[in-house]
């Protein structure tokens, strides 16, 4: 199968000699884990009908050193941070949406000190403006009506106080939005952060993801709405130990808006 | 013979104050063992946070049983303490009730029976505290590091305001000039009449008993705070305004690994060049913290200002799941271990002499430390702005870049990264192939 997406990379734009209006980071998730490229897909369909001028690095890109960071090697974070921010001062980028909210905050918060000012958007704020800018419209379509939770990213929701945008995408979608019992500033994390994503966890009585998809489902939606490929991937693995699949949906918000665009 | 009151009660000022200055002092030097941190920055913002924060209670609140009651003792504390300023001109100078003096009777009055609706309202929000942590026992209350001492200082608190606040009540009561003017006396008027009957001599010695009583037991709870949790009410005004003003999710950029990445950047470097002169008497970086004094100053301020209400742990997602990490853990470990140092260097004259130990592994275990998902729902839930998940990664970077000793995976997924740029074993030529996929 081979849909037609429109990606240029930044190279090509360069090669060019022009600029885009908007750098995509599509991050480490993003570029490889099977799930969340689904993710990228889903937000690339939704650029390219909005005829939003973008641009990924592709092969330019590399992590942004936020894992190796909360596990404590700053070595590392910073030797990551400063070949990319080399990259992307070459290319003279000033605006950076990201569909990763651990890419948002590191390169929002951490970047600038050493020499990477940008502004940084995550996608549900990015897709907000196409929206207040009229460049994007969205039907509700076949989820009208349908009871939606979101699940808050730390990193983006108390991390850096974006709780509105997502909400607000949801509700445009003519869904019920329905909050679980820890939501906005004192959501559950789901338990990827702090690099926990690439281990086991310690020991315990509980997984964090089974806790927070337990909470999901006192309220019984139909779709948990997340903002993160690793909320992502906990909160569906956490569906899945609760034998939940037949009932409950885990879907990012770019893919909810991209399905009922028919994108 | 006359001044013996008056020079006894001075005395008992002096040393009540003078033992809790000398404990002050000691408490800044601790505090002072921290690195150095520049707070010069938001200052606006920051004296905003304190206001709102620790003057207006506005993060006791989120929680509103708990915080309605707090915010009555609080003002209530506040607000009595002005009662305390006249006991001691008394005392002093051997008056009694010397406000009435310059004060009208309708005002004064109107003063004492706002202090008594107060400590009214203090004696029942204190009864109610000590009910959540002993019948109703909260589950925060009743966590591992909530044994021994913090389980009793807990207590020890509430019993000290039961009792400061009776007597209080008793001193007016038993007062029976102040009775007569039936004015101010909106509660003690009511226990009154439980003394009724007594010869006149009695209730006057109780009187004086509930006022000296009163009097030095707040002394003596002055002197207490420097050893309790109850330190709160003083540092929570400090502690809020050099809490963290930058957004929750910014880790702090280590200065000194940004001066070698620098170096090994830069193309032009000489590996073999001369270390500048000034770099001699730089004390080698040791990257992150295994003990309290490799901690900024703030983080060892934001130890002492806990409270240990446990707001944190019961938000965290890894101790909800049941992993040995515990927020409150970590700051009530920071200052005993502080205490622990300072105690070192008051036996040693004021010098730190090894003791074999430090605040990583001998308070604070590796499994603590690595079930962190730095989500900050312990920084947000903190009333009182204290930041653990800094003191959680600064120990982390110790264990990584000193140590070399982070868990297997961990360690696999960072040699991914420096390896192909992305924390997985996937090769960075093939980061845009989703886009034909």
């Amino acid at each position: 199968m081979s849909e037609q997406l429109r990606v240029p990379t930044m190279a090509e734009y360069m090669a060019e000699g022009k600029q885009p209006e908007v750098l995509f980071w599509v991050g480490c998730a993003g570029s490889f884990d099977d799930r969340a490229k689904k993710i990228t897909k889903a937000f690339v369909r939704i650029l390219n009908k909005s005829n939003v001028d973008f641009a990924v690095l592709g092969t330019e890109e590399g992590c942004t050193g936020d894992p190796a960071k909360r596990s404590g090697n700053e070595f590392l974070f910073q030797m990551q941070a400063a070949s990319n921010i080399e990259v992307l001062n070459g290319y003279e980028i000033t605006k950076i949406v990201t569909t990763c909210p651990h890419c948002f905050n590191t390169m929002k918060n951490e970047y600038p000190e050493l020499g990477g000012k940008y502004e940084v958007m995550h996608h549900t704020q990015f897709l907000k403006s196409l929206l207040e800018d009229g460049r994007l419209t969205i039907e509700g379509g076949q989820f009208k009506g349908k009871r939606i939770t979101f699940h808050d990213p730390c990193f983006l929701g108390r991390g850096n106080g974006v709780y509105e945008a997502p909400r607000e995408l949801i509700r445009k979608l003519d869904a019920e939005l329905v909050e679980m019992k820890s939501c906005k500033s004192r959501g559950l994390c789901c338990g990827a952060g702090g690099a926990q994503m690439f281990k086991d966890a310690e020991k315990g009585d509980k997984e964090i993801n089974v806790e927070r998809t337990e909470q999901a489902m006192e309220i019984k939606p139909e779709i948990i709405a997340a903002g993160c490929p690793f909320c992502n991937t906990m909160m569906t693995d956490g569906v899945k130990a609760k034998d939940q699949e037949a009932n409950i949906q885990v879907m990012d918000i770019a893919e909810l808006i991209a399905n009922a665009e028919d994108l | 013979m006359n001044y013996i009151p008056n020079i006894l009660f001075a005395i008992a000022l002096i040393i009540g104050i003078g033992y809790f200055a000398s404990n002050v002092k000691k408490l800044l030097r601790n505090i002072k063992l921290g690195q150095d941190v520049d707070v010069s920055d938001n200052t606006s913002q920051r004296w905003k946070n304190m206001i709102n924060i620790a003057l207006g209670q506005s993060k006791m609140v989120k929680r509103p049983v708990s915080g309605f009651l707090h915010v009555i003792v609080y003002v209530g504390f506040i607000i009595i303490n002005i009662e305390v300023l006249e006991i001691i001109i008394d005392g002093l100078f051997g008056t009694h009730r010397i406000f009435l003096e310059v004060l009208p009777t309708s005002v004064y009055g109107f003063l004492i029976g706002s202090f008594e609706i107060l400590a009214a309202l203090v004696f029942i929000a204190v009864v109610i505290f000590w009910m959540r942590r002993n019948v109703i026992k909260i589950k925060r209350f009743w966590k591992a590091e909530m044994k021994g001492w913090p389980k009793s200082d807990g207590n020890i608190i509430l019993y000290i305001e039961m009792v400061l606040m009776t007597l209080f009540l008793v001193m007016n009561a038993t007062d029976t000039s102040f009775q007569a003017m039936n004015s101010g006396n909106i509660i003690s008027q009511f226990i009154a009449p439980m003394f009724n009957g007594l010869p006149e001599a009695t209730i006057i010695i109780i009187e004086r008993a509930a006022w000296w009583v009163h009097i030095l037991g707040i002394l003596a709870f002055l002197n207490y705070l420097y050893f309790s949790k109850h330190l709160h009410i003083l540092l929570a005004f400090p502690n809020t305004y050099y809490g963290k003003v930058r957004p929750k999710g910014q880790l702090d950029n280590l200065a000194a690994v940004s001066k070698e990445v620098k170096m090994m950047m830069d193309p032009d470097a000489d590996p073999f060049a001369a270390q500048p002169e000034e770099d001699e008497n730089d004390v080698p970086a040791k990257f992150g913290a295994s003990d309290v004094q490799d901690l900024n100053w703030v983080q060892l301020l934001n130890a002492y200002t806990c409270t240990e209400c446990g707001r944190c742990t019961s938000e965290c997602p890894a101790n909800i799941t049941g992993k040995k990490l515990s927020p409150r853990k970590i700051m009530m470990d920071t200052r005993d271990r502080l205490e622990e140092v300072g105690k070192n260097m008051d036996a040693n004259k004021g010098v730190f002499v090894d003791d074999g130990k430090q605040l990583l592994d001998d308070y604070i275990t590796r499994e603590e430390l690595w079930a962190c998902t730095s989500c900050n729902a312990c920084v947000e839930a903190c009333p009182v702005s204290i930041d653990p998940l800094s003191i959680i990664m600064d120990m982390r970077r110790y264990l990584v870049m000193e140590q070399s000793a982070a868990p297997l995976e961990l360690n696999n997924m960072m040699t991914n990264i420096e390896n192909n740029s992305a924390p997985w074993p996937y090769n960075q030529m093939d980061r845009l192939n989703w886009k034909n996929e």
